[in-house]
């Protein structure tokens, strides 16, 4: 029934180091804002959250994958609606179910075909059933198994419900959706693409690659836009997931031209990836639920200065900040620079146009770091620095003293997977070559070679504590430079959406931004009031989903026309169906 | 190591020298190219003003900012492509930290300064990326080079992306940011920009004729690039902020056909 190999113990780890610190938060963050018996469920549905996510990852055949998956979503479901007086919740929930709902239908399919093929739902049975299949089946089933787990990953275009569904649920709940829920469905790529269906073409990895580099862009691109503290952190999961994908794509190629230490290289990138994210997403999150009740708003236009108010919650932030900015020394860093390296070492060993194609997609990790940093360069700014901008950031109030010990597990865990890197890189190729089906002693990594250099983190502190030395002097304090007006207030200050004006302008092609100004006049002449917004074009949901969505209703009104309410004509359907299934069987 | 120090602390010269040229270039004296040494020096013996608002951020950011430029320098001589990355990243940290510096003091001009230089590095990143990638597969890559140029005249605030002279409020973006800053911060802050410099033009520098890298050779190497950015900033205007997009594309295609010239 269960599994446990190198693979499984990794996920199973992760949840665990997620999902504790995360438990020990909730006693704050849900105390006082709900009944006793609503604390209760809440604990309860956590409880089975978690417990249905460790059977997804340990769960030893397919049929028993299938089940605990559906149990993850139905419990994220109802942890998503939590708050359900709230309509955005239950919108939020529905847009979720939805699409996990596809995302379920496209995987039942892949494993009824798998069944069929095997005649059984064993994972080493339905492997020697599937590698005698010709390619063209094995195509569809990649297509299925991707995009099926891509929607609970939720990779671009499919990942319209997470900016809903995350930010909704408690934040306790966001960060072990962001954190570890999502990574499941990476958990599912690797144990049903790598390991069952094994890699046969070329291209896989490289669609997968090719949507790992639009799930970074895109997700970064609308996290900057974002000024909803929580959704800017979902729509960073989106990148996120891309960049794991990177690695785990890369894998793919790797395995299929052959160089195994390449692959195991690139997975050993995605796998410390995604453990990095789990960590500072899950504290991000964390971070954000307390700046909500700290001060009953997630808008960072109405933040500001609370790094005065809340210190703790703040310093968190930063180091979140900073990892998942990919900034040396922490973990953020370690793991894009091992992605990028396998790129670098993939083109020197590959030939022809792949070069360019592996040139092309560090170039897109690029550029995702760097919005990345500017985003939460934003994030952080804006909601930490400076001024506070309303009344509600002005009265913060630090968090008690759980949410601090959640927060606080988890920052040293970044701390420690960013200087501890040669550990984790040493755990990693065991679980890396479990991941991909090869002896994990088999294939050894050169250890110096394959990650930053150590001196790095040294030479850091040494500058750091000569600057230090250098900087003593005499300090006072006086006001900030305002061209001698004397009279700043915090509507003075920059903010987020000027912050991230240049970059609406430059990606303008893609966010389609658009404003809409009303104003109220009392007579002909003077105008009473006037209110100016700017808003960016979701394009997925404008082109794709709206178009989608007016297809189905359109051929739902059009279905309408065979219910007529006749029992006869209905005796009539089910003695036509049964005719047609009659011929149908005969012929197959 | 040791020629490292001495290049560490012949950086400021650089800039003293690019002044030089520009300003002889135009048919004026100029200051003297020991310059910048002064200004250091005048504010290392000054008092800091420090922001009411401003919190520990805005204290810490200067000391962070020069210690990623410094580690970023001593990378260098290792000559491992993944360092060459590492240093990519480490100059990142220090702008992260200096882009928070400008939001801290709760000014307009410091976030507007931090808006416009995370905006302009973050363009500016994938075509490093782009061109160390083509560099890497061949070092004799002059396309690439000649991308790493444009990055660096990006990187290290120069016409025609930015422009070190200007203080007016609207067109600084480099400047704005530490605008608040004074005394012995600014001097850090100062520092770190002309070791970021001298890291890009190191790298340049180490890339053309790679035959010649003896100390003299360097130097001489060096010499001339300044002379290049001097004439590159005498004989061209500012851009617009957002035409930026247009020159880091361009410098963008150029490393891709430096990658596609070496593949065919």
């Amino acid at each position: 029934m269960l599994l446990f190999d190198p693979l499984s113990v990794f996920f199973l780890i992760i949840i665990l180091t997620i999902s504790i610190p995360s438990f020990i938060y909730s006693f704050g963050y849900l105390k006082g804002h709900y009944s006793g018996r609503k604390i209760l469920l809440g604990h309860l549905l956590f409880a089975l959250f978690v417990l249905s996510l460790l059977l997804v990852v340990s769960a030893g055949n397919i049929f028993f994958f299938l089940i605990a998956w559906e149990l993850m979503s139905f419990c994220s479901y109802f942890l998503v609606v939590f708050d359900s007086e709230n309509k955005k919740s239950i919108t939020a929930g529905t847009i979720y179910m939805i699409m996990s709902q596809i995302g379920t239908a496209l995987l039942i399919v892949a494993f009824l075909l798998m069944y069929k093929y095997a005649g059984s739902f064993d994972f080493n049975a339905v492997k020697a059933a599937l590698s005698l299949l010709p390619a063209k089946h094995q195509d569809i089933l990649f297509l299925l198994l991707f995009f099926g787990f891509g929607a609970k990953a939720g990779i671009v275009p499919l990942h319209i419900w997470l900016p809903f569904a995350h930010p909704q649920a408690p934040s306790h709940i966001s960060a072990l959706m962001s954190g570890v829920m999502i990574k499941t469905a990476i958990y599912g790529m690797i144990r049903f693409i790598i390991l069952t269906l094994g890699v046969n073409s070329l291209w896989w990895g490289e669609l997968v690659i090719v949507f790992a580099c639009l799930s970074c862009l895109v997700g970064i691109i609308y996290a900057l836009m974002e000024k909803d503290l929580k959704t800017l952190l979902a729509y960073s999961s989106v990148e996120n997931i891309g960049i794991i994908l990177l690695g785990v794509g890369g894998s793919m190629m790797f395995l299929k031209l052959g160089y195994l230490p390449l692959a195991l290289l690139a997975m050993c990138a995605g796998l410390y990836h995604l453990i990095n994210h789990a960590v500072f997403k899950g504290l991000l999150f964390l971070c954000a639920g307390s700046v909500y009740r700290g001060t009953g708003t997630r808008n960072i236009e109405k933040l500001g200065g609370l790094i005065k108010k809340m210190p703790w919650t703040s310093s968190y932030f930063l180091l979140g900040s900073i990892a998942i900015s990919a900034l040396p020394p922490l973990n953020g860093f370690i793991s894009e620079w091992l992605t990028l390296m396998v790129f670098f070492l993939g083109a020197l060993t590959v030939a022809g146009g792949i070069k360019l194609f592996f040139g092309l997609a560090a170039a897109a990790l690029a550029l995702t770091s760097g919005l990345a940093a500017a985003c939460f360069v934003k994030a952080f700014g804006i909601t930490f620095l400076a001024r506070p901008r309303s009344a509600k950031a002005e009265n913060a109030k630090e968090c008690g003293l759980s949410m601090n010990i959640g927060m606080g597990i988890l920052g040293v865990l970044v701390v420690f997977l960013g200087l501890g890197a040669v550990y984790v890189v040493k755990l990693l190729v065991i679980v890396s070559g479990s991941a991909l089906g090869i002896e994990g002693g088999q294939i050894q990594l050169g250890s110096n070679m394959y990650l930053p250099s150590p001196f790095l983190p040294l030479l850091l502190i040494f500058f750091l504590g000569l600057a230090f030395v250098l900087q003593r002097s005499r300090v006072s304090t006086n006001q900030t430079w305002d061209c001698g007006y004397y009279k700043l207030t915090p509507r003075n200050e920059y903010t987020a959406t000027a912050f991230s004006k240049p970059f609406r302008r430059a990606f303008g092609f893609f966010l389609r931004p658009y404003r809409t100004a009303n104003k109220s006049k009392d007579s002909h002449y003077h105008i009473k009031t006037f209110s100016y917004e700017t808003h960016t074009t979701k394009i997925f949901t404008k082109y794709l989903y709206k178009n989608l969505l007016g297809w189905i209703f359109g051929l739902a009104r059009n279905m309408r026309g065979i219910q007529t309410g006749s029992i006869h004509i209905y005796l009539g359907y089910i003695f036509l169906t049964l005719l047609l299934l009659l011929v149908f069987m005969g012929r197959y | 190591m040791i020629e490292i120090i001495i290049l560490a602390f012949a950086s400021p010269l650089l800039s003293g020298i690019i002044t030089k040229i520009k300003n002889n270039l135009r048919f004026r004296k100029g200051p003297g190219i020991f310059q910048p040494y002064f200004n250091l020096i005048k504010f290392f013996s000054k008092e800091e003003v420090v922001s009411e608002h401003a919190s520990w951020i805005f204290r810490i950011a200067p000391p962070v900012v020069f210690a990623a430029a410094f580690s970023a320098l001593f990378l260098l001589p290792f000559g491992f492509t993944g360092d060459l990355i590492a240093i990519l990243f480490l100059l990142s940290l220090g702008r992260f930290f200096l882009a928070l510096g400008g939001l801290d003091p709760a000014s307009a001009f410091g976030g507007m300064g931090s808006s416009r230089e995370m905006f302009i590095s973050s363009l500016t990143e994938p075509v490093a990326m782009l061109a160390v990638f083509a560099i890497y597969l061949d070092a004799s890559n002059i396309m690439a080079v000649a991308a790493l140029f444009l990055v660096a005249l990006a990187e290290t605030s120069r016409i025609p992306v930015d422009n070190q002279e200007t203080h007016l409020e609207l067109t600084m973006v480099h400047e704005a940011m530490f605008l608040e800053y004074s005394g012995r911060s600014l001097s850090l802050i100062e520092i770190a920009a002309y070791i970021k410099q001298l890291i890009f033009f190191l790298i340049i520098a180490l890339l053309i004729f790679p035959g010649f890298n003896g100390f003299l050779f360097l130097a001489a190497k060096l010499l001339f690039l300044c002379v290049l950015v001097a004439v590159t900033e005498v004989s061209l205007a500012k851009m617009r902020l957002f035409r930026v997009t247009d020159f880091v594309s361009f410098a963008g295609l150029l490393a891709v056909a430096g990658i596609i010239w070496k593949i065919l």
